[in-house]
This record gives C-alpha cells, sequence and structure tokens, in this order.
C-alpha cells in the first residue's frame, strides 16, 4: 500500500468509474466490447505449440511440451493436462519473483477447467500403451504485460498454442527431439469472456483501471456447440441471478467473434 | 484396474442412489461455538462432510505491510486432513485449496462490514476431517456461523450449496458417485440469502443455457435450506443457552455477558 503507482491507479481506477456510471468507457468503448485482439502463432521453436496473444495491451505468451508419463491408476487408458502460469515481474510493478501467489494459481486453474471440461483434447487419444505410458500435454503461459483481462488473454494464448501442437516422435518410449508425427487433435475451441462490475454496471474484457474499480468480476468459458465449460466470480462484490444471465448470454455471442481469429 | 463396475441408475422414480429427490440436500448438523479458544467457531456435518471451523479477529494484520488502511480483509485457510479423501493427501497445501481459500475469503468479504476494522484481518480456519463432494461450500457455510459466532458483524449469513448435472438431470448437492458421472457439471454457489445476491460462483463440466436457467433456482433453494440451518444452528446455541441460564440463575455472569455482546453484533435477523 501506499506507493506512487497504487495511488495513481486508484485514481484512474475512480475516474474509469465515474465513465461507467455516465455510460462511457476510458478507451471510447461500449460496455460489451473487447479491445483489440491480435493473435500471434508459433513463437517458440523448441515448444511443440506457441502462441503469443495480445487484447488491447495486455499480453501474454503460450508455450506447450508434451511429455510422457504415466497414467493416473484410475485411468490408465487416458492421457492429461497441466496448466501452469507465471506472472512475470517485468509484466507489473505489481508481480514479484517467486513461486505462484494465490492469483496466478486461480488463473491458471482457471484456465485449465476452461479447457479440460470443454473435452476439447480427448485424454484417451493421449494414450501410448495403457497402463504404462500416456501424454501429459504441458501448457505453460508467461503474462508479460498486465494492463487488465489476464484470464481471456492467458486462455486465448493457451487454446491458440494447442491448435498449433504438433506430438513428437517416440521411439522405445523415448521422444525423438524435432520429428513429430502429427498434430494434436483438439475438438473444440472453448474462449473465455470475463466480465467485471464497476459503478454497478458490467463491462466485458475490463481494462487495468477498470479491474481497480471492479467490485466483482465473473469469467466464463464456452465452447463452439454453445456448452459452458467453466464459470469463475472472483471478488468480494455480489451478482444477481439476473445479471449473471446478462453475462452468459453475452459470453456466448462474444465468443463466437473471437473464435474466428483463431 | 477395472472399467465402472455396473451403469449405476443415477434417478430411478424420481429418486436417487440415496433416496433423496432432486431437490433434496442431505442431511446438516450444525454447532456454533464449539471450540475454547478461537473467538468464533462452528462444527458443521453434511452428508459424510465433516467440517471445523475457528475465527479470529479482527485483529491486527501481520505482517504489516498487508494492512489496509481503509478496511479489513479475510483470510480464509481452506485446509484438508490428509486422511479426509480416499487416497492420503499431502499435507502441504495443493493448489486446489489454495484457489478455494481465495474464492471463500472473497464471499465472505462481501458481507463482512469491513470498514468498520481498518488494518486488521478476520482469520478463518476450516479443517476438513471427512469430505464426500461439496466440501467447499460446506466449509464456506460452517465459516459464516463461525464468523457470527464471533461477533463479527455482517449484513448477513452467507449461505452455500451446490448444484449440476448428473446423468442429464439437474440436481442439488451431488454426493461423489454422481459428480462421477460421466457428464457431471458441479456448481458450488453461495448467496446472501436474505437478497439472493450471489457471493461465490463456480461451474466446470459441460452445461447448456437452457440446463443452467433450470438448475439455478433448485441452487438457489438448496442455499435457503442451509440458511435455516445456520439460524437454528445460532438460535440454538444462544437463545438456548439463555433460556437456561435464567433457570439456573446468573451463576456465571461473566460468560453471559460474553454472549449478549455477541447477540447484539448478530444483529436483529437471527
Amino acid at each position: 500500500m501506499g506507493s506512487g503507482n497504487d495511488i495513481l491507479l486508484k485514481l484512474r481506477g475512480d475516474t474509469a468509474a465515474e465513465q461507467i456510471k455516465l455510460g462511457k468507457r476510458l478507451d471510447a468503448r461500449k460496455f460489451d466490447e473487447y479491445r483489440q485482439i491480435e493473435i500471434t502463432n508459433d513463437i517458440s521453436k523448441n515448444a511443440d505449440g506457441s502462441a503469443k496473444v495480445k487484447i488491447g495491451n495486455t499480453e501474454v505468451i503460450a508455450g506447450i511440451k508434451m511429455i510422457l508419463g504415466e497414467p493416473y491408476p484410475d485411468s490408465p487408458d487416458k492421457g492429461t493436462i497441466a496448466v501452469g502460469s507465471e506472472l512475470l515481474p517485468l509484466a507489473s510493478p505489481d508481480f514479484e519473483v517467486g513461486p505462484p501467489r494465490e492469483a496466478a494459481i486461480e488463473l491458471a486453474r482457471v484456465v485449465d477447467r476452461g479447457i479440460r471440461e470443454s473435452k476439447c483434447i480427448d485424454f484417451k487419444d493421449l494414450c501410448i500403451r495403457e497402463g504404462e505410458k500416456v501424454w501429459i500435454v504441458f501448457i505453460d503461459f508467461y503474462v508479460t504485460n498486465n494492463d487488465g483481462n489476464l484470464f481471456d488473454t492467458a486462455a486465448l494464448a493457451c487454446i491458440s498454442s494447442l491448435l498449433q501442437t504438433k506430438i513428437p516422435k517416440v521411439e522405445d518410449d523415448v521422444i525423438v527431439k524435432g520429428e513429430y508425427t502429427k498434430s494434436l487433435k483438439i475438438a473444440r475451441k472453448p474462449i473465455m469472456c470475463t466480465f467485471a462490475k464497476v459503478a454497478n454496471k458490467i463491462v466485458l474484457d475490463p481494462s487495468l483501471f477498470e479491474e481497480k474499480a471492479m467490485t466483482t468480476r465473473f469469467s466464463i468459458a464456452t465452447t463452439e456447440d454453445e456448452y459452458f465449460s467453466a464459470f469463475q466470480k472472483g471478488g468480494n462484490g455480489t451478482f444477481t441471478v439476473k445479471e449473471i444471465d446478462y453475462t452468459l448470454e453475452t459470453a456466448m455471442k462474444k465468443a463466437k467473434e473471437i473464435r474466428k481469429k483463431l | 484396474m477395472a472399467k465402472k463396475e455396473k451403469k449405476i441408475e443415477y434417478l430411478k422414480n424420481g429418486k436417487r442412489p440415496d433416496g433423496r429427490k432432486v431437490d433434496d440436500i442431505r442431511g446438516i448438523k450444525i454447532e456454533a461455538g464449539v471450540l475454547e479458544k478461537a473467538q468464533g467457531s462452528a462444527y458443521l456435518e453434511w452428508g459424510q462432510n465433516k467440517i471445523l471451523a475457528g475465527v479470529f479477529g479482527p485483529r491486527e494484520a501481520l505482517p504489516k505491510h498487508t494492512q489496509n488502511p481503509l478496511r479489513a480483509f479475510v483470510k480464509f485457510n481452506y485446509r484438508m486432513a490428509t486422511f479426509s479423501v480416499p487416497d492420503r493427501k499431502n499435507p502441504r497445501p495443493a493448489r486446489r485449496e489454495i484457489e478455494i481459500s481465495k474464492v471463500s475469503s472473497e464471499a465472505l468479504e462481501s458481507s463482512i462490514f469491513l470498514e468498520r476494522f481498518p488494518n486488521t484481518s478476520i482469520d478463518v480456519f476450516v479443517e476438513i476431517f471427512d469430505s464426500n463432494a461439496g466440501s467447499r461450500v460446506a466449509a464456506l457455510t460452517a465459516a459464516a456461523v463461525a464468523l457470527t459466532d464471533a461477533g463479527v458483524p455482517m449484513r448477513d449469513l452467507v449461505s452455500g450449496c451446490s448444484f449440476g448435472k448428473v446423468d442429464g438431470n439437474m440436481m442439488v448437492d451431488l454426493t461423489k458417485e454422481e459428480e462421477d458421472a460421466d457428464d457431471a457439471v458441479d456448481i458450488p454457489i453461495a448467496i446472501l440469502p436474505k437478497t439472493e445476491e450471489i457471493v461465490l460462483l463456480q461451474m466446470d463440466g459441460l452445461l447448456k443455457k437452457k440446463e443452467w436457467d433450470e438448475a439455478i433456482e433448485l441452487g438457489i433453494k438448496g442455499c435457503k435450506e442451509v440458511y435455516r440451518f445456520q439460524k437454528e444452528a445460532l438460535r440454538k446455541a444462544y437463545l438456548g443457552a439463555e433460556k437456561e441460564s435464567a433457570k439456573e440463575g446468573a451463576k456465571d455472569s461473566a460468560k453471559e455477558a460474553k454472549k449478549s455482546t455477541k447477540d447484539e453484533a448478530k444483529g436483529s435477523d437471527i
């Protein structure tokens, strides 16, 4: 508390809230409008799949590593995924060096659920030999600039990297580096949409200033066949059932537009 | 390992495997004020879940740099005992526990008058000793009773319940067996029961909007049922105690004084 940066952010947040009260946003967006979205694929040659995603000035880089592992005893014919997040200290004065704290853990787990529960990857496809060898898809993302709405940016970077992912060649249970057999099969494209409640109004894709002024947020992952695959409410404010309904309907519509960019 | 032994019938003639209807919650037992040293506490049994909650605070937030001069914050600690799940749980806090603690802190904060206690933390410790699905909403429910027992001023209790989809049917308060259905969707929710404002909401699984519309009412109804048990527990702990002490005469006036200050802080609704 009390650093110059905090005070400035608080004041900008207050201004964002005043504008929203008047039906406007600081960057002149509509309440249900995203900032510009940019996707750059294949940004890391060593990764089995990778992407950089920008939503406005928020930037996340994600990469995939396919690793050979043993299946869980209760699902011998299934591989799995693991999502890891890092809020890099270079991305914001608020981020510190060290093991992930609760914000980073929540972020990774919500992105994980959006992907996992959408069943976009059939875990049985990841089985090499039942009970012995399976693929574990490590999805790791790094936040490189935080200007608000990390959930949607990270989720988009992860699904975008998965869509680029190739399965490494395996000989005698060892991965042959740099050689690939085929692309990882992705059956659905889950998209996350996050709403913030600021000055008692609901805005899509909150900027950092809007996040400073928000009382609560709600993230929703949806699929092209109109399923929800994950919800997460955060923050110490409240939503009415009616407000949740509005966010669910809007998320379904907005995700369709974003999905076209993949 | 064997595959699923047999196909479970999740809903037969309107009855679930344990005999409940789709809108029935499992049995709940709550007792307030069960711990001696904690400022407020509660013990809760909900189905197979067994949970102890203890509250300290508002007390000076430490380390000092965490203090907020404008308000208090809630530090919720959701922990599972190593033996509370089928396999032994690693005692180290897991990522799941950290996430649950975060969203539960936020859920409780939405009810507490935080601005009355600048620079303090309200520490909530919840330990799960046995579990069978729905432990996060059970933990939150127990914590709300413990906070009330501690005399922390709140706008309302926080009441949680889970609901979701099992084998195509929407129902409330899923068991582990039901959560293991192929298409299962679990939705933990917590509300401020008087206004029905949502303070916690999560979901994983594949869910259609139509199914949500059908199920959300079940969820809210479940929370309100839980609320009844919470109020009953507090009534028993305070009004019951008062009656008894009136009979016995003012044997322990110090204890009674403490109870009545707690009652004031609780507000008139309970």
